[in-house]
């Protein structure tokens, strides 16, 4: 029986896949500490993803990074452990992110780009199998069509620098509502409303059907979750699942106050000397044009929420610039509704929180707005401008530009904060809120001193 | 998303409809000539069609048909700003003559469209207490909203919401690009064309495959569309691939090399002066070549002699450098097309049709600052549009007052210049979509029919 399961298990691993599409949850039994410790593991690499994707990796890199990841945490010292850890942790951090809308979303989000990134890792026949699993209905374009659209086809192919070869020049036609990623980048051939997705494209095709697969099961499982599973296991499993999310997603910025609330009048002050690049731009344009568009007035006003400008000051403030281009009335009309519904008074009862770097790297700023990070969406000129403005010196800036040519845009921020506030940041910057703490309580430190030295003097 | 956030989400979206950049909207009480609260009375008592739009919104589960959805135009939003600026959302009508007689009686400054609810929007707030998710939209066209204003560091005779027939062009060269990919790419057929009454266009994809689309389906539509990343912030307004895809190498070969160069090189004097031309020469990454081209056009005297165009000529120049065999680079190679692109390719407001729930402008609306109706435009003769030209409020008005007092004339529009939008209208975009539309819903409900029996004999 032994011998027989274990080969079985090889012939399972070597010929097909080791990619899993976690369908239904293991009949297995876990011990209490596997639990937490292979869902630890899992979300080290889940991290890891979202740290890469935030710092602006390519996809190419993705790869890389994704492989080192998986071979550094998802070990497992017996062979033929490592797909019940895969599958075990997989399904713990569903019940663990499957409570909120943001957690859905987060690890909706991770767990499509890692299946993603494996799927690529998989051999041609690994992945024709692992599509027959998933029941795709598509056939490969037959050999007429191909003649008649080849053309077309390797015209797309060394547009993205991916020429066809003709040896594997497998084509499935499908509908192009199935794969919206490759039409956004324009990566196929679309005609009639079908998308031509390359053999080497597939993964998008799999990508969304996992994803859209994954989505309706986390709704399952949070109807689950707040059924049953909570209260049967509020001894057991339920204070692990719920911390497992606390104790790594960190702080949001959601709840001001550390630093008590600030003040509309000291806002051009505390502009100049905590504010990160990106939400000085947005406050220099906001005054120069007494407008912001819409991503520039979320990103810009949930910052000041996150700071501790209370309601009633975030209105006037607003209001002051606003009303010299639109007028007090259409003010109070048009926009003060999203500014109280921004703190949580209007609409939806929780409060929006601050937007992260990640966030604030990943948006498409467009013609006339002014959101976004500088680091990643200024031309070169402009962000040097920027930064000299700020009075880095041409070595920090230099130390800036560098980063950003390797697409390390926190890192270049990071390196602006240290530069300007002459102090190291190990932690890096995550966050523009926690770079106006940091920088707030740098420099109330250096003022304490300053005070002390003051004092001693007199003495 | 849980209804919270979409009817948020809306709301939200609502505020960026309100163009503050371009004061699209009236303000306070300068009402312009033509256009006021009475005259619109009349507008909406004997022109604007209402059974048509009813007809459109119905997407024919009007009729007697058992597969007919008959909630279905109840569950459509629509919203209202009235002249006192007071803005009414989620307005849902039962039938035609409800939505008729609402408009008659409300005479809306502006109506705007939303999306199709799973339930009627007007009793959200009931279906919200029984706690599922249930309020969300379930159906919206794909629409597109190009505005010239985005166009202003391209076009020197106008900005802001002014707009002549010298850069109007531009969005005519927007409605054939776009329109062409919508059909040849995505398939689409039931495709509207809009004036938005001053600065712009809109567009309504009708096709029941576009109007189920989800936002992330909308959003892959709407990048696919945009060659423009960055802004004021960032120089680099086109990246180009070579070769371009199928989709952008058609558009330019077939619309935007040949109105560059025969009309908007001209209509603009793109390279008349030295800060025009520099513009241009800044999107060339090699100084040896931009400093060629300088010395040319600096000496202006010298090269006057020559009869064509001063514009005409320095194009030529710099597409002769840029294309001569010496240039191997790719990057020089692909600028011509990027200057091309730069200066014609269509700028869509990207927000506007990513989401179902934005609203958008309805048709045969009169803009209160212009007077103007937001009639039809033929994408087939979209060159042959003229904005200064469309019917405007008190045109139509005079028009009526004009034509004989037979009381027994049913539909006034008729007599007026309004009646060839209208027929229009109906004609090449109405009639053809209601008719796909009983199609559809006849094969649903026999396919339907088909199933039930099939599982009566097992
Ligand atoms: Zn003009």
């Amino acid at each position: 029986m032994e011998i027989v399961r274990s080969q079985r298990k090889a012939l399972h691993y070597d010929a097909v896949s080791t990619l899993p599409l976690y369908r239904s949850a293991p009949p297995l039994e876990v011990r209490l500490e596997d639990f937490e410790l292979f869902a630890m593991d899992r979300l080290r690499v889940l991290k890891g993803i979202s740290d890469a994707l935030s710092r602006g990796k390519k996809p190419e890199e993705m790869g890389q990074v994704v492989r080192d990841l998986w071979k550094a945490n998802m070990r497992h010292p017996e062979a033929s452990e490592v797909v019940n850890k895969d599958i075990i942790s997989h399904f713990v951090l569903r019940l663990a992110y499957c409570r909120t809308e943001d957690l859905r979303k987060w690890f909706l989000s991770m767990e499509t780009a890692l299946f993603r990134y494996r799927f690529r890792f998989e051999s041609a026949e690994a992945q024709r199998a692992l599509m027959a699993e998933f029941d795709l209905p598509y056939k490969a374009v037959s050999n007429a069509e191909f003649e008649s659209t080849k053309d077309k086809l390797s015209q797309v192919a060394r547009s993205i620098g991916l020429p066809l070869s003709t040896a594997d020049a497998v084509f499935y036609k499908v509908p192009f509502e199935e794969v919206p990623e490759l039409v956004a980048g324009r990566r196929v051939f679309v005609h009639k409303g079908h998308a031509y997705v390359a053999m080497n494209q597939v993964v998008s095709l799999v990508a969304t059907q996992f994803r859209s697969h994954l989505s309706k099961a986390l709704i399952l499982t949070n109807r689950k979750w707040t059924s049953t599973i909570r209260e049967q296991e509020s001894n057991r499993l339920a204070p692990i699942v719920e911390a497992l999310c606390t104790s790594y997603l960190g702080p949001d910025y959601s709840e001001p106050r550390e630093l008590g609330d600030i003040s509309i009048k000291e806002i051009d002050q505390i502009a100049q000397s905590s504010f990160p690049l990106c939400m000085r731009h947005l406050f220099e344009k906001l005054r120069e044009d007494h407008h912001l568009k819409h991503g520039g007035r979320m990103q810009f006003g949930l910052f000041l929420k996150g700071i501790g400008l209370k309601l009633d000051d975030a209105l006037a403030f607003w209001k002051a610039e606003f009303s010299q281009k639109v007028g007090a009335e259409r003010f109070d009309k048009e926009y003060a509704y999203s500014i109280r519904h921004n703190y949580g008074r209007e609409g939806k009862r929780t409060d929006y929180t601050p937007y992260s770097c990640q966030k604030i790297i990943s948006s498409s700023p467009g013609v006339g707005d002014h959101h976004g990070c500088p680091y990643r969406h200024f031309s070169e000129e402009n962000l040097r401008a920027a930064l000299g403005k700020m009075r880095l010196n041409n070595r920090a800036v230099e130390d800036v530009m560098d980063k950003v040519r390797s697409r390390h845009y926190q890192l270049a921020c990071t390196l602006t904060f240290e530069a300007i506030h002459g102090t190291s940041c190990d932690a890096g910057i995550n966050h523009p809120n926690q770079y106006f703490t940091d920088s707030q309580k740098n420099l109330q430190s250096k003022n304490q001193s300053t005070v002390q030295e003051n004092f001693q003097a007199h003495l | 998303m849980t209804r919270e956030d979409i009817e948020n989400g809306s709301e939200d979206m609502v505020i960026d409809e309100g163009k503050p950049e371009g004061g699209e909207r009236m303000q306070g009480n300068a009402v312009p000539e033509g256009f006021n609260a009475n005259y619109l009375k009349v507008y909406y008592g004997k022109l604007f069609p209402h059974a048509d739009m009813f007809k459109w919104m119905s997407y024919g589960n009007d009729g007697k048909h058992p597969a007919c959805d008959q909630s279905y135009f109840g569950r459509r939003e629509f919203s209202f700003t009235l002249d006192n600026d007071i803005y009414l959302r989620f307005q849902s009508f039962n039938s035609a003559s409800e939505l008729e007689n609402s408009i008659k009686e409300k005479c809306p400054f502006k109506i705007d469209i939303g999306p199709v609810y799973s339930v009627d929007p007007a009793k959200r707030h009931a279906y919200a207490q029984s706690g599922d998710n249930v309020f969300a939209p379930v159906e919206r066209e794909l629409v597109f909203d190009i505005d010239i204003t985005d166009y202003d560091d391209v076009r020197y005779c106008c900005s802001g919401a002014d707009v002549c027939l010298d850069c109007w062009p531009l969005m005519t060269v927007a409605i054939k690009v776009i329109d062409a990919s919508l059909r040849d790419d995505f398939g689409f057929n039931h495709i509207l064309w809009v004036y938005s009454g001053r600065r712009g266009v809109h567009c309504w994809v009708c096709d029941g495959k576009a109007r189920r689309l989800t936002n992330e389906q909308r959003a892959s539509i709407a990048e696919y569309f945009r060659v423009y990343k960055g802004n004021e912030n960032s120089h680099k307004k086109v990246s180009l691939t070579v070769p371009l895809h199928p989709f952008l190498g058609r558009s330019y070969t077939e619309v935007l090399k040949d109105f560059f160069e025969s009309k908007l090189l001209l209509s603009q004097k793109l390279f008349s002066t030295e800060e025009r031309y520099e513009k241009i020469l800044e999107m060339i990454p090699d100084e040896s070549i931009t400093s060629e081209l300088r010395g040319k056009w600096q000496d202006n005297k010298r090269s006057s002699m020559s009869k064509e165009d001063t514009n005409v000529v320095r194009w030529e120049q710099l597409k002769h450098i840029l294309q001569s065999g010496k240039q191997k680079a790719q990057a020089l190679q692909r600028c011509v097309k990027e200057i091309v692109f730069s200066f014609t390719y269509p700028r869509l407001d990207m927000e506007v049709s990513k989401h179902m729930n934005h609203l958008l402008k309805a048709p045969f609306c009169v803009h209160p600052k212009t007077g103007r109706v937001c009639v039809p435009i033929d994408p087939n003769c979209c060159e042959e549009f003229d904005p200064t030209s469309v019917p405007t409020l008190s045109k139509l008005l005079e028009e009526i007052n004009m034509g004989s007092l037979r009381a027994d004339i049913d539909n006034e529009w008729d007599r007026t210049s309004l009646g060839k939008s209208i027929r229009f209208f109906r004609s090449s975009f109405l009639q053809p979509l209601l008719k796909v539309c009983k199609e559809e819903i006849e094969n649903s409900y026999n396919a339907k029919l088909q199933h039930s029996k099939n599982s009566l004999n097992w």
